[in-house]
């Protein structure tokens, strides 16, 4: 089950240089601070909206684990159905990044990891009440205490780098 | 502050906003909507040793760190000068079953009971801080992204493997609220 090769969007732009990393599709040149200013821009709202909508709530993400409520349902299905129709006019209209350069998308392709590693991250969505955006949400909004969540997410992020070869996918 | 912005937003104004970060990346410079990816460049930049998968050029990846740095702003930000400070209203049937589990629904995001320093060190802090979040992490690396990067980018650009993950998301967390939650209130 291990022997077809792990589709690492990163990894794979350090062997073939010219391929393009999902993430970051952008050709034109950008400065570490400056070209990346406006994601902080970008991240600053994304974390208004995540306490607003209280998806950073330990309590609302049992209610829907419950199903005792159509909130997060309704947050995420919106969600994608703005997202979605944002892609289909950006591909439909041909519409330009700021740069000039063309929207790239990447298909997704299948592995064992979708299934396994899906369903302990969602074991640890319902203990922890939160995603990563939220995890860094819950610290902002004076969780402090979360700050060890995240450690230990990364400790995660790091184990899995080291035996990523030793699991199926 | 107009009351509009300083109470609890509704699901399709949250959502909605939430939808428009995806071609909001992608115009801005071609970037894709994922959060999880942020815990790999942390590693990458930090500590890479020699594992080849956290040896790459995180610097190309840095506009994500600046999006998960924004992020607490934005956190800090809204709680402190866009809130009404009204407690969280949580469906009353959640309210009952956490009840009956020991978790007083408090008003806050997220139970004080819980979430605090004093539970670092006990048997309770090492479920929903060290291993929660060890989950967290490793779950969204082996499956390849989170809520943001499979359910909202993954689907909105029609992935069916992300449609894999999502459910599989959303399996994960069932089964631990109604499978493990009832004995594991017992014993911490």
């Amino acid at each position: 089950m291990a022997t077809k090769p792990i589709h690492d969007e990163f990894t794979e732009q350090v062997t073939t240089p010219d391929e393009c990393s999902a993430g970051n599709d952008q050709v034109a040149k950008e400065s570490l601070v400056g070209s990346n200013i406006k994601y902080l821009g970008m991240g600053i709202l994304f974390g208004i909206i995540a306490v607003k909508s209280e998806i950073i709530s330990w309590y609302r993400i049992q209610e829907m684990f419950r199903l005792h409520s159509f909130h997060m349902y309704g947050v995420i299905g919106t969600a994608v159905v703005v997202g979605a129709i944002s892609v289909w006019l950006i591909k439909r209209f041909k519409i330009k990044t700021l740069q000039g350069e063309t929207v790239v998308l990447h298909p997704r392709q299948f592995h064992w990891g979708n299934v396994i590693g899906g369903l302990l991250f969602g074991i640890g969505w319902g203990i922890t009440g939160a995603c990563p955006g939220p995890l860094f949400a819950q610290i902002g909004s004076g969780s402090l205490v979360v700050v060890i969540t995240l450690l230990s997410a990364i400790a995660g992020t790091y184990v899995y780098g080291i035996v990523q070869k030793k699991l199926p996918h | 502050m107009p009351e509009f912005i300083t109470q609890p937003w509704s699901w399709y104004v949250s959502g909605a906003l939430i939808g428009l970060t995806v071609p909001a990346l992608l115009l801005l410079g071609n970037k894709h909507f994922g959060i999880s990816s942020s815990l790999r460049h942390i590693c990458a930049a930090c500590f890479p040793g020699k594992v080849p998968f956290f040896n790459y050029n995180w610097k190309r990846e840095a506009w994500n760190l600046f999006f998960v740095a924004g992020i607490v702003a934005g956190a800090a930000l809204a709680v402190n000068f866009f809130s009404n400070h009204q407690p969280v209203q949580v469906a009353p049937q959640t309210v009952q079953a956490l009840s009956a589990l020991g978790v007083a629904t408090d008003g806050n995001l997220v139970p004080h009971s819980i979430f605090n320093f004093s539970n670092v060190f006990t048997l309770k802090g090492l479920v929903f801080f060290v291993v929660g979040g060890f989950l967290v992490g490793f779950g969204t690396r082996y499956a390849g992204g989170c809520t943001s990067g499979h359910s909202i980018m993954g689907l909105s650009t029609l992935q069916w493997p992300s449609l894999v993950a999502t459910v599989c998301f959303m399996a994960g967390g069932f089964a631990v609220v109604h499978l493990v939650f009832p004995w594991l209130f017992k014993i911490i």
